[in-house]
């Protein structure tokens, strides 16, 4: 049975501001710039959007401080913070709302400054019965689950650090992207250790960065400029907060979250042009790649061999170099949209801006973004196709 | 309202006990289910009938991190995660053995320490 949602919202314009370094701007400037170049990008006028969506680390009501700062009177926003996620949900939410009638066009935005702010801050609150061994939010959590990767499955932090590699191959082709130069296997086992097994560079970036997208229904998203950009699927599950209280250190609910939104979608795992992964730390790539049924629990370490994920590779992954060597401004799951919308647009002709030969996939019709968040806490997956796959 | 909810909730309990010197933890009265951390209600059933019963404190090390700190601010320090004798996991830090030591299936005891001026459990190799 074909879902009711599948296709019938579109992504017709995105924007990014203050991509790596931003000084003197504070988030929610940049946040309204991104709006801004979003809106402008979609051919529309700020006014028409009456659906605003939008959580950061920092906000404890960002929709609302987003739509005062546009001069917007949403009839309906969330501020919804389920972590780096959230933007996947609140695409869910946006196409829900826009199905429903409840709204014509939803703005899905973050913004941050915490590069120059001074580094990572968040109004998450401290664990209760963790905070006191002070972990490092979200860095040990994630460092707990590689260590227990690499025991049952002996991967070895040579894997780990592939991953990285490969990250780099992408952004290295990405101007765009913060982090550019050659980057080994080697360099990566000598760089600073962290939290062991992770050194500094399984570590996710600490840029500054904004992003929006603007969504609308399908009958009304080929008026605009740009190639609109369908939702044809998109899940999300959570179970848990804390890493203590994951149910499966090594089964995220990105199963679950993936195989509903590739339901939706009508697609298998294999049939994506390009698998944008939440790359917060160098396991998740590893994780999610079997999570969403590429390859074996277990088996990622030998599917990203011989640079199969890289650029040039069958399974194109984080094309634009991932939260590892792209951007990771505390929150980076609107970037793990943009990337998946801006390869199939510009596959159908669209001016993205230049890249390097092969940053651009050039034949992306179909496209994955999935998004984490917490301690692989939410899992949210969006699938996003050209008009051709409807 | 159930008598589960009456008094202080299961954090006021636990760091009662815990000043007292007793690494408690939740049991079922239904299905004899070991909870940790401490919860209002039984998140495996949903029932409201948690009781509290004292950890044996045995476990063992299910994964495990060296955290990287200056030496001017305490140093490295380890922190895993446990899987108690009873079933549950607690995120814990491994002490009495240098941080990046522990290793993986290590059999530990827990006991109750000051960590970093807090009264706090941990464990040490059994």
């Amino acid at each position: 049975m074909t879902s009711p949602l599948r296709g019938k919202s579109a992504c017709i314009g995105l924007g990014m501001a203050g991509m790596g370094e931003a000084p003197g701007r504070n988030s929610m400037e940049l946040m309204v710039e991104a709006a801004w170049l979003a809106a402008r990008d979609a051919g529309i006028a700020l006014q028409d959007i009456d659906g605003v969506f939008s959580a950061t680390a920092v906000h404890s009501m960002p929709a609302m401080s987003l739509a005062e700062h546009l001069g917007l009177r949403p009839k309906f926003s969330s501020s919804s913070n389920i972590g780096g996620s959230s933007f996947m949900a609140h695409a869910l939410n946006a196409a829900l709302a826009l199905e429903a009638g409840i709204i014509d066009v939803a703005l899905i935005a973050y913004g941050s400054n915490q590069r120059t702010a001074g580094g990572f801050k968040t109004v998450s609150e401290p664990l209760p019965y963790e905070a006191v061994y002070k972990p490092r939010v979200p860095l040990t959590a994630y460092a707990l689950t590689a260590s227990r990767y690499m025991h049952e499955f002996g991967a070895r932090r040579e894997d780990l650090a592939a991953v990285a590699v490969a990250a780099r191959q992408w952004a290295n082709l990405n101007p765009q992207a913060f982090m550019q130069g050659d980057l080994t296997v080697d360099d990566v086992l000598a760089a600073r250790m962290i939290s062991s097994p992770f050194t500094k560079l399984d570590c996710c970036l600490v840029t500054d960065g904004a992003a929006a997208i603007i969504m609308t229904r399908a009958d009304r998203a080929k008026d605009g400029p740009r190639t609109p950009v369908y939702l044809l699927g998109a899940a999300m599950e959570h179970h848990h907060r804390m890493i203590s209280a994951m149910p499966d250190m090594l089964n995220s609910s990105a199963r679950e979250s993936s195989q509903r939104a590739l339901a939706m979608a009508g697609c298998r795992a294999e049939d994506m042009d390009s698998y944008q992964l939440y790359d917060a730390f160098t396991i998740n790539t590893l994780l999610f790649l079997e999570d969403i049924g590429l390859c074996k629990k277990g088996e990622a370490k030998d599917f990203i061999r011989d640079g199969r994920i890289a650029p040039g590779g069958t399974v194109p992954v984080n094309t634009n170099g991932g939260g590892l060597s792209c951007i990771h401004p505390g929150m980076y799951g609107m970037f793990v949209m943009i990337e998946a919308i801006r390869q199939i647009r510009q596959s159908a002709g669209d001016d993205e801006g230049p890249r390097a030969p092969g940053g651009w996939l050039g034949t992306a019709k179909l496209c994955l973004a999935h998004g984490n968040g917490g301690v692989l806490s939410s899992q949210a997956t969006t699938v996003w196709g050209h008009a051709d796959t409807l | 309202m159930t008598d589960a909810f009456a008094g202080p909730g299961p954090e006021a309990q636990f760091q009662s006990y815990l000043e007292d010197g007793k690494f408690m933890i939740q049991r079922s009265k239904t299905s004899g289910e070991y909870v940790f951390y401490p919860r209002v209600v039984n998140p495996h059933s949903g029932a409201a009938d948690l009781e509290w019963v004292a950890a044996s404190g045995k476990g063992s090390v299910y994964a495990t991190t060296a955290t990287s700190r200056r030496a001017e601010q305490g140093g490295d320090y380890n922190i895993s995660l446990i899987t108690l004798a009873e079933g549950p996991r607690i995120l814990a830090r491994v002490v009495g053995i240098a941080p990046d030591k522990v290793a993986i299936g290590m059999a530990v005891i827990a006991d109750i320490q000051d960590v970093e001026g807090q009264l706090a459990v941990v464990f040490q190799p059994a």
